[in-house]
């Protein structure tokens, strides 16, 4: 009797602190201190969201108007804050419209946690309703992914999840979880993780070739620096800065590295890449030493690698064993987080300048300014130009935004004449190229960074692949700044057609819809500008605007970017014209 | 593939559901066809080797190789010649019975070909061979006079002849974590 007694009274104890797989989720996520993730609701995570419904003081969730929205927003926070970006969405279609973000943060290493709803263990493989193979599908573009299908996984695996979302070389991870693994009872413990034994995130610095670089780099006569995100991910910039400044080395970017070092920096001259600046392009086939630092070698970056920097000695620092000798044959691989490997490098080289060697850059930079960026930015004629409209942004931002640019003209103009004096503020889609990035990845970068200026630039084509965010501004009332760059044409693939395609404008030109209007049925704040007399005072009244605010300027229509290096030549033969 | 020899590559994994189709997606991805694959266990428990077998060039095999490498759930991965390793594959042959009684010479082609009757019915008999591929080959050519009903081949499974050392990384992974909590 008295021991029938003790076993019920241990079984309505073990009862008491049984909780719901769903629930699970919630503490999992707040013991990884998350406090915001961006999602949209549906039939098969509905109890997660009956469980966020109770946490909401403590875990606030940002409805998004379109499953693409909350991916991209989860990255502009990721990229703002240095955090994780946390997604939520329910299966089949909710969880394929996550796939064009989940790519876009896979080939830009950022951090996210995807997860997902899925229909019922005893239903997977039937195609019941809304069910998908999410795994099968994001297979390819997460850095790992996995699908719950008993309650008790959910706070092992969310914490693995966390750890390899963020460790190493970031990217994201997406979890599946069936809905009655959600509704499971079980009883609730969590442990952070903190090693995987088959996943080695930082390989070690090895001295020996610390040593050997800094060798060569004492020897070089003509080096050269290219340096990527992985300073900013590897929240190194100040280790990055040390280096550069010790060692004179003229230091340039790609697109994805703007901003680890101030833009007004005197070693800092431009950008590389297709539509680079002139000097760094030029200068990379004359250099003697390439320091490769956080960046793959992607394609716009290199232009034909038969002919990229072959009279060079290449150094490259790199977190990714697999990113080594991917696409450029180096002579040293530099492995390891490069916060560690640039400290180390910068206390045994010796403090040098390139005087002469900068001179060359200055001289080029001479002749881009002539040929290109004078028209630019102060032109002589009437319609108005991007590099106009980012230069008065600039003079009203200081270079403290961030500035959030979606995919083509206007992305290159942002990115050429955008100033910036801190890191985490320039948020593109890099090597994916997503147009409709940006509008709802400045939805994020503004809650990743709430005290900083968020200044969305985008172009009359992207603004519309992602345009129904506007609600998800209006209903959280953020105070995001959006700039759309109109020419009434998808103007990338416009200038190919010109100068490639014999000037067939095959379906790129557009007819749009009033954007103010638009604008102003959110109920947000909407201006056009379409004469140059105006752009200055307008641009200043977004800027400083409290509110969210919509500014349109109706720039030339057939305006092209250059510099420019054709696809598939050598960077050495980027046009001026 | 042009220039390309026959690489072996070995995939020292966790067992986790869908690697497979990670693994997979990396060759799918540079449009690379797989000329053979198993899986099995490995001598390690609760490690799950690969040998996958591929025609290309040294500096594709490469990339490859360290592309899976780069997946979380693989422990290590290599990349081999045929002439480091030590390599078979597996046959089996389904044969009318009748033609073993009626057509004496196959008696002949099974003996000189050192391959095994795996089992005899009144109605067929099961042959296995293992070996090189030409060796399962020439069987099957042997054979084929004689009516085969069913024949199927199993991917390649290989060792290597130099070490792998997989003990030795998840020996330091243990140590790692146990000098970290140490040091907490």
């Amino acid at each position: 009797m008295n021991k029938l007694k003790n076993n019920n009274r241990k079984l309505s104890k073990s009862k008491e602190t049984l909780i719901s797989g769903a629930e699970a989720v919630i503490l999992s996520l707040l013991s990884e201190d998350v406090d915001l993730l961006y999602g949209y609701p549906g039939g098969a995570i509905m109890p997660v969201y009956d469980e966020l419904f109770k946490y909401r003081e403590k875990l606030n969730h940002i409805l998004v108007r379109h499953e693409q929205g909350a991916t991209h927003a989860a990255q502009g926070y990721a990229r703002s804050s240095g955090r994780v970006g946390v997604v939520i969405a329910t299966s089949g279609p909710g969880a394929t419209n996550l796939v064009t973000g989940i790519t876009d943060a896979q080939i830009d290493s950022t951090p996210l946690v995807c997860i997902t709803g899925q229909v019922a263990s005893h239903l997977l493989g039937s195609d019941a309703f809304q069910e998908t193979d999410i795994i099968g599908i994001s297979t390819p573009v997460t850095k790992w992914n996995y699908q719950i299908t008993k309650a008790s996984e959910i706070p092992s695996i969310i914490a693995k999840a966390f750890y390899i979302a963020k460790s190493g070389r970031p990217g994201p991870v997406l979890i599946d979880i069936t809905k009655d693994a959600q509704f499971e009872k079980f009883k609730f413990s969590y442990k952070k993780c903190d090693g995987i034994r088959s996943y080695e995130p930082r390989p070690k610095v090895n001295d020996e070739i610390i040593k050997k670089a800094s060798e060569i780099i004492d020897k070089a006569k003509k080096p050269l620096i290219v340096f990527g995100q992985g300073v900013i991910l590897g929240k190194a910039e100040k280790e990055f800065k040390n280096f550069v400044e010790k060692s004179g080395i003229p230091a340039v970017w790609t697109i994805l590295g703007l901003s680890a070092l101030p833009t007004s920096h005197p070693l800092n001259l431009g950008m590389v890449g297709m539509h680079g600046n002139y000097a760094p392009n030029v200068l990379t086939n004359q250099c003697d030493v390439l320091l490769a630092i956080g960046m793959r070698f992607d394609d716009r970056v290199t232009g034909d690698l038969k002919t990229y920097a072959k009279q060079a000695k290449i150094l490259h620092f790199e977190i990714d064993p697999s990113e080594i000798n991917k696409n450029v044959k180096v002579d040293i691989g530099i492995l390891g987080d490069c916060k560690e490997s640039l400290s180390k490098l910068t206390s045994l080289i010796n403090k040098k300048e390139y005087s002469k060697w900068i001179k060359e850059f200055k001289r080029l930079d001479n002749i881009e300014f002539d040929k290109v960026i004078k028209q630019d930015l102060n032109p002589t004629k009437k319609g108005l130009t991007m590099g106009e409209t980012i230069s008065n942004v600039n003079k009203y931002t200081k270079g403290d935004a961030i500035i959030v640019t979606d995919v083509g003209q206007h992305q290159m103009a942002a990115c050429r004449y955008s100033q910036f004096i801190k890191s985490k503020s320039n948020i593109t889609s890099g090597g994916l190229g997503t147009m409709g990035f940006a509008l709802p990845a400045a939805i994020g970068a503004k809650m990743g960074a709430p005290k900083r200026e968020v200044i969305a630039i985008i172009g009359d084509g992207g603004y519309q692949m992602t345009i129904q965010e506007l609600g998800t501004i209006f209903q959280n009332k953020l105070p995001v700044k959006i700039l759309v760059l109109n020419n009434d044409f998808l103007g990338m693939v416009r200038q190919w057609q010109q100068l490639f395609f014999n000037k067939r404008y095959a379906e790129t030109e557009m007819v749009n819809p009033d954007f103010v209007t638009i604008a102003r049925g959110y109920h947000i704040k909407a201006n056009r500008v379409e004469e140059r007399k105006d752009l200055d005072g307008a641009i200043k009244e977004m800027v400083l605007s409290k509110e969210p605010y919509f500014l349109e300027v109706c720039v030339e229509k057939e305006d092209n970017v250059f510099p420019m290096i054709p696809s598939g030549e050598s960077v050495s033969n980027i046009r001026l014209e | 593939m042009k220039d390309g020899i026959l690489y072996t590559i070995s995939i020292y994994s966790e067992n986790n559901v869908g690697l497979l189709n990670r693994i997979s997606a990396i060759f799918l991805k540079r449009h690379i066809n797989i000329e053979s694959f198993s899986t099995s266990l490995s001598e390690i428990k609760n490690v799950f080797r690969y040998v996958i077998v591929v025609n290309t060039t040294e500096e594709k095999v490469k990339k490859i190789v360290s592309q899976i490498e780069k997946q979380v759930d693989v422990i290590k991965a290599f990349y081999h010649t045929d002439k480091e390793t030590i390599f078979q594959e597996s046959a089996l042959y389904k044969v009318k019975s009748s033609s073993l009684f009626e057509q004496r010479h196959i008696q002949n082609v099974i003996k000189n070909s050192n391959a095994n009757i795996v089992t005899v019915s009144p109605e067929y008999f099961v042959i296995e061979k293992t070996g090189f591929r030409h060796e399962t080959e020439q069987l099957y050519k042997d054979l084929e006079p004689y009516g085969l009903l069913q024949f199927v081949r199993s991917g390649r499974i290989s060792v290597t002849k130099s070490k792998m050392g997989i003990s030795d990384i998840l020996n330091t992974f243990k140590g790692n974590n146990y000098k970290k909590k140490k040091n907490e």
